[in-house]
């Protein structure tokens, strides 16, 4: 739909009022008063208690399932299983997915769904899941990816056949190979003076919300669903939901609750579907609230990765090519977003030579989901460490040698999208002369850097925003507040409408409330909603424009709107006193009624966003102990709408990054089973864990935003674990290749490079 | 049906009786029975943080306290930590300085951090980062908790 | 193979007032009992299923075992107080620094608010952080138990993960520690990867005592989580015997802590690892406990 926005009206001289400040969100009183209702706050006359049984085995065919048992225990008002889930045709992406809610042929990780049940209270729940008996033929599993392509590996899908490759017509776990290049890499390398290639790995981690999933279903006599959940993306459930349960969209209403961290993680559901199918079994509306053991079983890991990366230069700096082999584990089935990785890790050097080979490969683990800047930090952690090697090799500061390679605006990515106008390098340039990377390293500790990029994203968005009678403003939004999204998007009204954002109100709609909206992911949220939400207010000023014009008796051309005034546009027009937006809507009764705008585009012009991280670490060289001593990031935004906003994402993506480089990691046993599936064994870092994290917002505007706005949550994460490496290589003498760098570890990396001296 | 037992309570100051299993943590009972969900649930198993109260002025995890624990016990928890319209101080500095992300853990650090406070007016950033050690926040990397938690102390010092 | 198994019964819950009560609760109970103190284990283990208690006996409405109090120039502490009180006792924390130190890194501030010294020892867990310390002083553990009351040394409790030597009836009810020795100090350390929130991969605790010349005449060495058990040491305890705690003293203390251990490779950490650190540990815990010693 052609939309009033095609061009942005950026202008760079305006004079913004609100936005660029930091005013109170307005969501936060709920949120500091234990008043916000997350996913697992929400009660309803007569809830159920859903519980779900997991499959104990990483690999097993279920033989069969009994719950004969459970369905006589007083309490238990309804029993599921595969056998209640429509039956779709394995390895098509609704296939996938039904699986993945609940086992079907085979349960393919431990903790795997394979029944559940909805009683009266949680101990009863608990007590018919033992009843529930499922017979299993254990099969001999597979864990790592590498393990998983070998020829002799467990095939987990007897259908599954390799994608790019040619005549690929046997069993295999990986799913696909993607090939991605651009230029001549040989003759690149050949040009070079200096070659690094190294090999790296990555562990899988847990996006690690602290609010577990949770939902409540309710479903009516005739099959009309609503659906309580916390979630980034209520229309892409309850499109799936529809393709999976067979129900019509119109009949699934999804509300989304407050949700307590996803970072990618609330994607794709887990226990809505079994929700529903248990409300709809005992008609009557049934939460689950998932346990911390079940969110780390069995909800979205972040793949972990095998690479292998070559990087030449020239004695001057310029590299000539880089040439890189990935895997990536995607769990049981597809959708890791891997291709991502070949077209983001180098994308930022301007460079002329690259392939990248890619693989992603099924294991015996959860299904990977999303995380921020999918599949890319990983291998970012490899790339950022041959950069800094070759830096140190050829004798020049690393920083300067990313300027020496930075790409600018023309340049043509591997992806084939040609920058505009790009702040990679006023970003180097700000990481320069801030004061963290001009004080010299402190004695006993090492400093690293290192430089990240994120495309950001844009897509189908939609939204409303409504003129009260007395001139204050609500706004409907589709996509999800993962972050303070509401309060910037509310500014960008106020900062239109010209009144103050305290006027304004922005709820989360449910899915009847509005067209579709694609997940809120990818640093797409402020950026796109914020962009229909200014299409919309732009709308309601045309009308309020037009509404001025009836009631002075003059051409809705001959008005204009300034600072929330509509005003005569001209001398000529009349000499009218000018008329404010509570003054026209206090008269829509006598108008034409409400005055509201609205807007649903696929948006497009998201500005890529670049990052660079400077750390110090001490390292105990005695226990292979790290301590982050002082962290800055530094980072493109474009323009920042709500100054401490863009610092938390900056902050919340690195400490995040820190705990994937020092410590988090999945620890499996010999029996394919998760050993720690807790906070206390998982190890995020805790508050002691980390110093204060500085932050540099670097502002070089995205044209095609109005306001220049780029967005700023993925980036944040993907320098992280590479910065914090190269620092501790030069504390140790050795850059470590392998996360998560945890003490044993790095030990045993300090101990072999000291018997090697 | 399971055997219950009667428990007398108060809860920021409001008298409570309800009926409960042994097993029932005090984190189950304020959220499912008295609906005072407020309080989180992070993990249950103490290691988040999230379900941060206060039981006759000692600071516990709510899920690792049993609910027939607290008869005659008094309870406080988040919603009663604002006065009428009156913010506490903390709630209003998370507001100010964005000390307060998604919002799950917030409930839980609000908690902690007055306690911190009560004893400690004038804590140092490190006693912060200590005393706050046992609450888990993914979202701020803790800078803004940690400021908030400065400033609302500052501000109570009347400094 | 099939899963499915027996349903859980009602959990009874007793919170009696007297140490005989609860003795006598435990010695007729008939079905699986367990004694809630703290409960930041037992609760954690029911939530994750890796018990079903039929029986719970919360022992906190029994005075004696809430209080700690001054005992022929030592303190006898209440099995079931909590480690926030342990730490907030200023007399303790001047004489048993090593004491308090353990029972400073059990969980959070939140589960110091509940947790309890007698709890961490019965969990029975290698890794618990107050018990190398108390085994490092001497500590005395009384138990009552239908058959009477005996006092045990702490090292004699714990006897495999998760398993202890109190019969079914019996009950620790408080911990004496005993008067400190002049020139002597102890200290407790544990490595951990993260700073807080996490289980020792390896603790030690050593208490030493020095004559007026500054040599070591008595050392009790105490290793945590490198063995089924908590260890003490004697091979550790003589490598700083008859010295003046110097270096080579240090040396040979690190390579008895490292020779110690039996460990094991799990989520926590790797043989190889927890040797390494039992070493360092050891050399580090012994600088400390010699500075407390020499103020001392």
């Amino acid at each position: 739909m052609a939309t009033i926005l095609e061009k942005s009206g950026f202008n760079p001289d305006k004079k913004l009022k609100i936005v660029g400040s930091s005013p109170i969100k307005h969501d936060g009183i709920d949120k500091v008063t234990g008043r916000a209702k997350f996913g697992a706050d929400m009660y309803l006359p007569g809830m159920l208690v859903g519980k779900i049984l997991r499959s104990p085995h990483a690999h097993a065919i279920i033989k069969s399932i009994d719950i004969s048992a459970a369905e006589k225990l007083p309490g238990v008002k309804a029993v599921i299983c595969r056998d209640d889930f429509p039956e779709i045709k394995a390895g098509s992406a609704d296939g996938d997915m039904t699986r993945n809610a609940m086992a079907r042929e085979k349960a393919l990780y431990d903790g795997h769904p394979v029944a559940a049940v909805a009683a009266t209270s949680e101990s009863i729940a608990k007590e018919a899941l033992k009843l529930i008996k499922v017979e299993y033929e254990v099969l001999p599993h597979v864990i790592d990816p590498v393990e998983a392509m070998k020829p002799d590996a467990p095939i987990l899908h007897d259908y599954l056949r390799t994608k790019g490759v040619k005549g690929a017509d046997q069993p295999t776990n990986v799913v696909e190979r993607y090939e991605l290049g651009i230029g001549d890499v040989a003759a690149g390398f050949a040009e070079a003076d200096v070659i690094v290639e190294r090999e790296f790995d990555t562990k899988p981690m847990h996006q690690g919300y602290i609010e577990p999933q949770g939902c409540v279903a309710s479903t009516t006599e005739d099959g009309q669903i609503e659906l309580w959940c916390s979630t980034q993306a209520p229309w892409v459930y309850r499109d799936r939901l529809s393709n999976i349960l067979k129900i019509e969209t119109a009949k699934i209403r999804i509300q989304q609750s407050e949700m307590g961290g996803g970072f990618g993680g609330k994607t794709g559901f887990y226990p809505e579907p079994i929700a529903i199918q248990l409300s709809r079994k005992a008609r009557r509306p049934v939460k689950i609230a998932l346990t911390r053991n079940e969110v780390f079983r069995a909800t979205g890991p972040v793949s972990g990765t095998k690479s292998r990366i070559k990087i030449g230069c020239k004695k001057d700096g310029t590299i000539t090519a880089a040439e890189a082999e990935l895997i990536f584990q995607t769990g049981p089935f597809t959708g890791s977003a891997f291709t991502n990785a070949p077209q983001a890790m180098f994308t930022r050097y301007a460079l002329k030579n690259v392939k990248t080979v890619s693989y992603e490969v099924v294991s015996n683990r959860p299904k990977v989901n999303s995380f921020r800047a999918p599949c890319v930090p990983q291998v970012v952690f490899g790339v950022e460490g041959v950069i800094e090697e070759l830096a140190r090799k050829i004798g020049m500061d690393p920083i300067d040698f990313r300027l020496k390679n930075a790409a600018t605006e023309g340049y043509k990515t591997i992806y084939g999208e040609t920058f505009g106008p790009i702040g990679f390098v006023e970003t180097l340039e700000a990481a320069k002369k801030c004061d963290h990377y001009r004080t010299p390293v402190p004695p006993g500790q090492g400093r690293g850097t290192a430089s990240g990029f994120w495309f950001n994203r844009g897509g189908e968005t939609t939204g409303t925003l409504n003129i009260g009678i007395d001139g204050s403003v609500t706004l409907i939004l589709g996509t999800t507040d993962v972050a303070g999204s509401r309060i910037s998007i509310s500014m960008m009204a106020a900062e239109e409408l010209g009144i103050p954002v305290d006027k304004v109100r922005a709820v989360m709609a449910d899915t009847h409330s509005l067209g579709f909206n694609r997940v809120t992911a990818g640093s797409r949220t402020t950026f796109s909603t914020g962009m229909v939400i200014i299409d919309s207010a732009r709308k309601a000023i045309a009308e309020l424009c037009k509404r001025a014009a009836g009631l002075w008796g003059v051409s809705p051309d001959a008005v204009t709107f300034e600072d929330g005034y509509c005003k005569p546009a001209g001398a000529n027009v009349g000499n009218f006193e000018p008329l404010s937006i509570a003054q026209i809507a206090a008269k829509t009764m006598a108008t034409h009624g409400a005055i509201a705008g609205h807007s649903e585009m696929n948006v497009t012009g998201a500005g890529p966003g670049f990052g660079l991280h400077i750390v110090d670490v001490a390292v105990d060289q005695e226990t292979g102990r790290v301590d982050i001593k002082r962290y800055t990031v530094v980072e493109d935004a474009g323009k920042a709408i709500h100054r401490l906003q863009v610092e938390g994402q900056f902050q919340g993506g690195a400490v995040q990054g820190i705990g994937w480089a020092l410590n988090e990691e999945y620890c499996y046993g010999k029996d394919g089973r998760l050993e720690n599936p807790s906070f206390l064994d998982y190890r995020m870092p805790v508050a002691s864990d980390v110093p204060m994290i500085d932050t540099e917002i670097v502002e070089i505007p995205n044209p095609r935003h109005p306001y220049g706005l780029r967005g700023v949550g993925e980036v944040p994460v993907v320098p992280t674990m590479a910065a914090i490496a190269n620092a501790i290589g030069q504390c140790i003498g050795v850059r470590p290749q392998s996360l998560p760098m945890s003490p044993p570890k790095l030990l045993k990396l300090i101990d072999d490079h000291k018997a090697k001296k | 049906m399971s055997k219950k037992y009667h428990v007398t309570t108060t809860v920021n100051g409001d008298g409570y009786e309800y009926l409960c299993e042994a097993q029932q943590t005090l984190l189950d009972v304020l959220r499912d029975e008295l609906q005072l969900a407020g309080t989180k649930e992070g993990c249950a198993t103490g290691d988040c943080g999230a379900c941060t109260v206060m039981v006759d002025g000692t600071m516990v995890c709510a899920c690792l306290v049993l609910a027939v624990e607290t008869d005659g016990a008094k309870v406080d928890t988040i919603e009663g930590m604002a006065q009428g319209d009156k913010l506490h101080p903390l709630q209003q500095k998370f507001l100010e300085l964005n000390g307060s992300q998604c919002g799950i853990c917030t409930p839980g650090i609000l908690i902690a951090a007055r306690a911190l406070l009560a004893r400690n007016p004038d804590p140092t950033e490190t006693e912060i980062r200590y005393w706050l050690a046992g609450n888990l926040c993914r979202c701020t990397g803790y800078d803004k908790i940690i400021r908030s938690v400065q400033a609302a102390a500052k501000e109570m010092r009347g400094a | 193979m099939r899963s499915g198994g027996v349903t859980r019964v009602d959990v009874r819950y007793e919170a009696p007032e007297t140490l005989q009560a609860a003795v006598a609760l435990l010695a007729s109970a008939g079905e699986p009992a367990k004694i809630l103190a703290g409960g930041t284990d037992v609760i954690v283990q029911m939530e994750t299923d890796l018990i079903e208690p039929a029986l719970l006996v919360d022992i906190k409405k029994i005075p004696e075992l809430r209080q700690i109090v001054a005992e022929n120039g030592g303190f006898r502490i209440g099995a079931a107080v909590p480690g926030l009180t342990i730490m907030d006792h200023a007399a303790l924390a001047k004489t048993w620094p090593g004491v308090l130190d353990g029972v400073k890194l059990i969980g959070s501030i939140q589960v110091r608010g509940r947790a309890s010294i007698g709890g961490n020892l019965c969990n029975g867990s290698p890794a618990a952080d107050s018990v190398p310390p108390l085994i490092a002083a001497g500590a005395i553990a009384r138990i009552i138990g239908s058959k009477g009351t005996r006092e045990v040394p702490v090292e004699k409790i714990p006897t495999a993960p998760g398993k202890t030597s109190l019969a079914k009836d019996e009950i620790i009810a408080s911990f004496f520690l005993p008067p400190r020795a002049p020139h002597s100090g102890d200290a407790y350390q544990r490595f951990t990867p993260r700073t807080e929130m996490d289980i020792a991969v390896v603790g030690v605790g050593i208490n030493l005592t020095l004559d007026s010349s500054g040599t070591c005449t008595a050392a009790r060495v105490v290793l945590g989580a490198v063995a089924p058990t908590v260890l003490l040491s004697k091979e550790c305890a003589d490598a700083l015997i008859g010295t003046k705690v110097d270096a080579a003293a240090l040396d040979k203390l690190a390579a008895a802590a490292s020779a110690a251990c039996r460990p094991i490779d799990d989520k926590r950490g790797t043989k190889e690892y927890r040797i390494k650190i039992a070493g360092v540990l050891a050399k580090r815990t012994a600088q400390q406990a010699l500075e407390v010693a020499r103020k001392n």
